[in-house]
């Protein structure tokens, strides 16, 4: 468990080529990576050149939407009127997923770097980083890795003898899941509740402070540098499948498996690969359902995850979503009904509560699958969850309503003899009575 | 209405003055160094009072209702006080499949804390149960304090505890 690890030989290791080399993480053992060489080519280039670059690359969004980020960046205004504002999504909080973590706590400058790239190439002053509450380690070495970068002048009024201004803040989170949504994050930036904005505007027009903004994912942006030392033929050469989806990205392997941890492969790798060979599934089980992309994205059955594709396009053919990467895995001991409505309070927790269609619909999931935990539950109760779902989904103004239908509905059509069994008594109730 | 009780010691001053201003200087308005201005606050007294609310508001030029307003909203500031440490264990389902419930359990129970949100009698631990520490592949992850704890089990749990007085 935990770092280091040696890669699979099976893993393409690029972003996490230095887990676990706790010398990567300071601004000299950086540099002597090769470190902060993207930066300075980056700022030799005009911003237009840096984005069509990544453009070109096939980069897409690791934080879960997958937009191809060149695009994002070029939504940005040309012509500067007003400042512009990079944000760094660093609030990695959905289940499953704990990449970013690690990327902060190896690799701070990796960050960094590429921080100050998409800044320079979108025309930013500032970025804000704005890294989830409860992430101690991550905050204590990021602001280490940001005091070391401005004494080197990396960043501050002269960026690498370049004469541009670029500055870099962290920005401290509190508790809130909602707040890794992009515009719930901008108005946890501008000292507000973490409630979602409606669009448009979109960022890029009105973004935070009323200002353009761009709000890219950790992984995202920790995979640029790579793109401009080793080119955008390189970048989209690795791809197993669809060549929409380029790059590698790391996979975080939970739940019920023998070696958890972040996985780096190709995009459109096997996810039976993943699971069987790389975190193994523990003795003597079977697999019996994967969720690829975090808690958010439909379940998938053992015959769906054994056919699935890790990109983009494979997860959807599958029924599912790549989402932000975070895989986990359910065996055969696992009791579906239970952490499925596990994974309901979650987000009945972190609603908002702004749309009545997440705040009472989170919420009377829950009760619905407490009460089937309970043996107090009947058969009309399924047919409930799923019409509860349909009103949840496509309605409200964020997808945090969506994340809790989707896990309920797919559960449900896979594993409905585990809820029946629940509801006739076949099987003894997990929660006492209330 | 929030209440003044004529005993609050001021958060903002000397040094921690000097903090706030070096951190209001990062934003365009002083309403974004609210969440920062909090965290100052619960490093210093441990939680966010009505005082402590009223103390931020005046600073930032915002009314103490809106402070409140924020925060309620994020769940890492206590909104009354706390243990000396504080435990939170992560229960989302990743961690439940892997038996963090188990471990919530052996904390409730060393503790003396009894139930989730309380304080045990001697002051010493309160524990929550939080959801999902985003370090899903170290189970059970504990964060007592700032210090985040990797691959917690049910028989670390007495020696963990040990360490905080």
């Amino acid at each position: 468990m935990g770092y280091p690890h040696t890669p699979h030989e099976k893993e393409t290791v690029v972003l996490s080529k230095y887990f676990g080399d706790a010398e990567a993480r300071s601004y000299d053992g950086w540099v002597q990576r090769g470190g902060y060489e993207a930066l300075k080519k980056a700022l030799g280039m005009s911003p237009a050149e840096v984005i069509d670059l990544v453009k070109e690359s096939g980069l897409r969004g690791r934080g879960g939407a997958g937009f191809p980020t060149g695009f994002k960046w070029s939504f940005m205004p040309k012509e500067k009127s007003k400042p512009h504002y990079l944000c760094c999504n660093a609030d990695e909080s959905e289940p499953g997923t704990f990449k970013d973590r690690e990327i902060m706590r190896w690799t701070p400058h990796a960050l960094i770097e590429g921080c100050a790239i998409a800044q320079h190439a979108i025309q930013a002053e500032v970025t804000y980083i704005y890294i989830r509450g409860e992430f101690t380690e991550p905050l204590r070495i990021m602001q280490a890795a940001l005091d070391d970068a401005y004494k080197a002048g990396v960043l501050g009024a002269n960026a690498m003898g370049s004469g541009k201004q670029l500055d870099m803040y962290i920005h401290r989170g509190a508790g809130a899941y909602i707040c890794g949504e992009e515009t719930a994050l901008m108005n946890s930036i501008e000292g507000r509740r973490g409630n979602p904005r409606i669009r448009p505007p979109f960022p890029a027009q009105k973004g935070v402070f009323g200002m353009p903004t761009t709000v890219n994912n950790v992984e995202t942006l920790t995979a640029v540098p790579h793109i401009l030392v080793q080119g955008t033929d390189w970048h989209k050469g690795l791809s197993l499948s669809n060549p929409k989806s380029a790059g590698t990205k790391l996979f975080s392997v939970c739940g019920n498996v023998a070696r958890p941890g972040n996985y780096e492969v190709t995009m459109g790798f096997p996810l039976r690969d993943v699971i069987y060979e790389m975190a193994g599934l523990p003795e003597g089980r079977t697999l019996k359902a994967v969720q690829p992309g975090g808690s958010s994205v439909p379940i998938i059955n053992r015959e769906e995850a054994e056919a699935c594709l890790l990109d983009y396009e494979g997860c959807v053919e599958q029924h599912t979503m790549l989402g932000s990467g975070g895989m986990i895995v359910y065996d055969d001991t696992a009791d579906m009904v239970y952490q499925i409505m596990r994974l309901a309070r979650f987000y009945a927790h972190e609603s908002c509560a702004q749309c009545t269609q997440c705040r009472e619909g989170t919420a009377w999931t829950v009760r619905i699958l407490e009460r089937i935990l309970r043996g107090e539950g009947k058969m009309k109760d399924l047919d409930l969850l799923l019409d509860l779902g349909e009103q949840m989904t496509g309605k409200t103004i964020c997808v945090l309503s969506d994340s809790c239908a989707a896990p309920v509905a797919s559960g449900i059509e896979r594993f409905r003899g585990e809820f029946e069994a629940y509801i006739t008594g076949a099987r003894e109730p997990s929660l006492a009575p209330a | 209405m929030m209440k003044e009780t004529g005993t609050y010691e001021p958060v903002f001053t000397d040094d921690r003055r000097a903090k706030l201003d070096e951190i209001i200087a990062r934003y365009p308005t002083k309403r974004a160094a609210l969440l920062p201005a909090l965290w100052l606050v619960q490093e210093t007294h441990g939680w966010v009072s009505d005082e402590a609310m009223i103390e931020v508001a005046q600073t930032l030029f915002l009314t103490a209702a809106y402070v409140k307003g924020v925060v309620t909203f994020y769940t890492m500031y206590h909104q009354h006080p706390v243990g000396r440490h504080f435990i939170q264990v992560c229960t989302t389902s990743p961690c439940s499949l892997c038996g963090a419930e188990r471990v919530m359990e052996a904390l409730l129970e060393h503790t003396g804390c009894g139930d989730l949100g309380a304080t045990s009698p001697d002051g010493r631990f309160t524990v929550v149960e939080v959801e999902c520490l985003g370090a899903c592949g170290f189970v059970t992850p504990v964060l007592i304090d700032d210090d985040f704890i990797e691959g917690v089990t049910v028989e670390q749990v007495p020696e963990l505890l040990g360490r905080y007085e």
